[in-house]
């Protein structure tokens, strides 16, 4: 993930064209070019494009047994969201904003996680399509044509990287803030439920989740694949 | 109602949960170096001639290798109105177009076999059947620009010089009059139905600055392969020189 984005920084900065703003006010530009000096992007283009036709390969592996896992293993009920989770996920995030008290019940994963984590897979599918598209505009103009042309999916694709960007920072936040214990178990799949009885016995719950499901690049995206947060 | 991932506690003891935290972390952190490692090394690894590490190359290759089984001619890049079609044409390079050429010194060379040389005029060129192409250029960069060109199929140039020997080969290679640009493309691409020998834009003879008097327009492709101003035309099994290829770009650039 964390190669996609910047080949895909290096291929962008060729056309960098997006920004956020009206008539001729820019409100935020994609990117300044401080930004690519501090990330040294210029004139990379073709590295960039590179590595980001094998690491695309990556991606679309790493991706497809991640969704073959959580479908064989069941996980998959704990991670799609239900009728109430949408309602329920905006009284986490209200909660997690310290705006109001108390949380819904839960099971391995809140309502925003449930959420967020299967909204993270619509966004992978999406980049593939929208990749495939500006990729093989001809082959595949079928899958351009769904993605609203050459143009917009490039759009689109940019925009879902920027939200990739978002989610992992946000995840980070929430990692950090969940603390130590929780992070724990995202990388054992234990986690410690303390026990009334004697104090040398520990009570683990053996999550699904084993660090066997991180076996690829090791980068920033296995964190995210194999997240088993759970607030007890 | 207990649930599934209720059933799945169990008790141990804090020698043997901090034995499997441990081995966990372990084999977390070795995991993130293995990736970090392993970028680090393509990365690093010194590039050939063409300015690309070789692994990436093999990358390009085996890419090509798949979606060129995707590849087929009766797939045309989508087609537009002139009234679309932009009034100002993006030029994005000038490398063999330079101004020491000579326009009436201009002829097309189309190398047959060694030794076997056609010369060709552009008005005999113009003598061939027209057709026009109004489509969505692409760039490598990322920009696109519907555009409208005019000039003769490549497939009907083949037909109409019997080059129906040269035309089974695989690739067909092109240069500029100075040598300077020089461009391979596979023989299928070439024979797709918009591929041009393109001597008219927007509905006039092709500025100096867009290939005058005669480019590729071969829209199967990145910008990069629809070489300016063709000097010579020839074949061969083996891929030609590229110029953007040896740069570090996919030799194949196909859409």
């Amino acid at each position: 993930m964390l190669v996609m984005v910047w080949s895909g920084l290096l291929i962008y900065w060729a056309n960098d064209v997006y920004k956020i703003g009206w008539g001729d006010t820019t409100l935020v530009k994609f990117f300044p070019k401080s930004f690519y000096q501090a990330l040294n992007v210029p004139f990379k283009l073709s590295q960039g494009m590179a590595f980001h036709f094998l690491f695309m390969w990556l991606f679309f592996i790493n991706g497809l047994l991640y969704v073959l896992y959580t479908f064989f293993s069941g996980e998959w009920r704990l991670l799609i969201p239900e009728k109430k989770s949408f309602k329920e996920a905006w009284q986490v995030v209200l909660h997690d904003l310290h705006l109001k008290r108390g949380l819904p019940p839960q099971e391995k994963y809140n309502a925003a996680q449930r959420v967020a984590y299967s909204a993270i897979i619509v966004m992978g599918l999406g980049s593939l399509l929208t990749g495939l598209a500006i990729y093989k505009p001809v082959q595949f103009s079928f899958i351009c044509a769904i993605c609203g042309g050459y143009e917009f999916a490039r759009i689109l694709h940019f925009s879902l990287t920027i939200g990739y960007v978002l989610f992992f920072l946000l995840h980070i936040v929430q990692v950090a803030l969940a603390g130590w214990n929780n992070f724990r178990a995202m990388v054992t799949g234990l986690e410690v439920i303390k026990d009334a009885a004697p104090a040398t016995v520990i009570t683990a719950v053996k999550e699904q989740f084993t660090i066997e499901s991180t076996k690829n690049e090791g980068k920033v995206e296995d964190k995210e694949t194999t997240t088993n947060e759970t607030e007890k | 109602m207990k649930t599934n991932w209720e059933n799945r506690e169990f008790s141990t003891d804090e020698k043997s949960f901090k034995k499997a935290t441990v081995q966990s972390f372990i084999v977390f952190s070795l995991l993130f170096l293995a990736g970090g490692t392993a970028w680090l090394w393509l990365y690093q690894q010194p590039k050939t001639a063409d300015n690309v590490q070789p692994a990436l190359r093999a990358g390009y290759v085996a890419n090509e290798r798949l979606f060129s089984k995707f590849y087929s001619a009766s797939k045309e890049s989508k087609s537009f109105t002139k009234e679309e079609a932009v009034k100002k044409v993006r030029v994005n390079g000038n490398v063999g177009v330079g101004n020491d050429f000579k326009p009436d010194n201009w002829i097309l060379k189309v190398a047959k076999k060694p030794g076997d040389t056609l010369l060709i005029t552009l008005d005999d060129i113009k003598a061939l059947h027209k057709t026009e192409v109004i489509f969505d250029f692409k760039c490598v960069e990322g920009w696109s620009q519907v555009t409208w060109w005019g000039g003769v199929r490549f497939g009907d140039f083949l037909k109409k010089y019997n080059l129906a020997a040269q035309s089974a080969m695989n690739y067909c290679g092109m240069v500029t009059p100075d040598g300077k640009y020089y461009v391979g493309n596979d023989l299928p691409s070439m024979l797709q139905p918009q591929t041009l020998l393109c001597y008219e834009m927007n509905g006039k003879s092709l500025p100096n600055n867009q290939g005058y008097p005669l480019r590729l327009i071969i829209p199967v492709k990145y910008g990069i392969k629809h070489l300016k101003r063709i000097g010579i035309i020839f074949f061969s099994n083996e891929k030609p020189r590229d110029y953007w290829a040896e740069q570090g770009y996919d030799y194949y650039s196909g859409l």
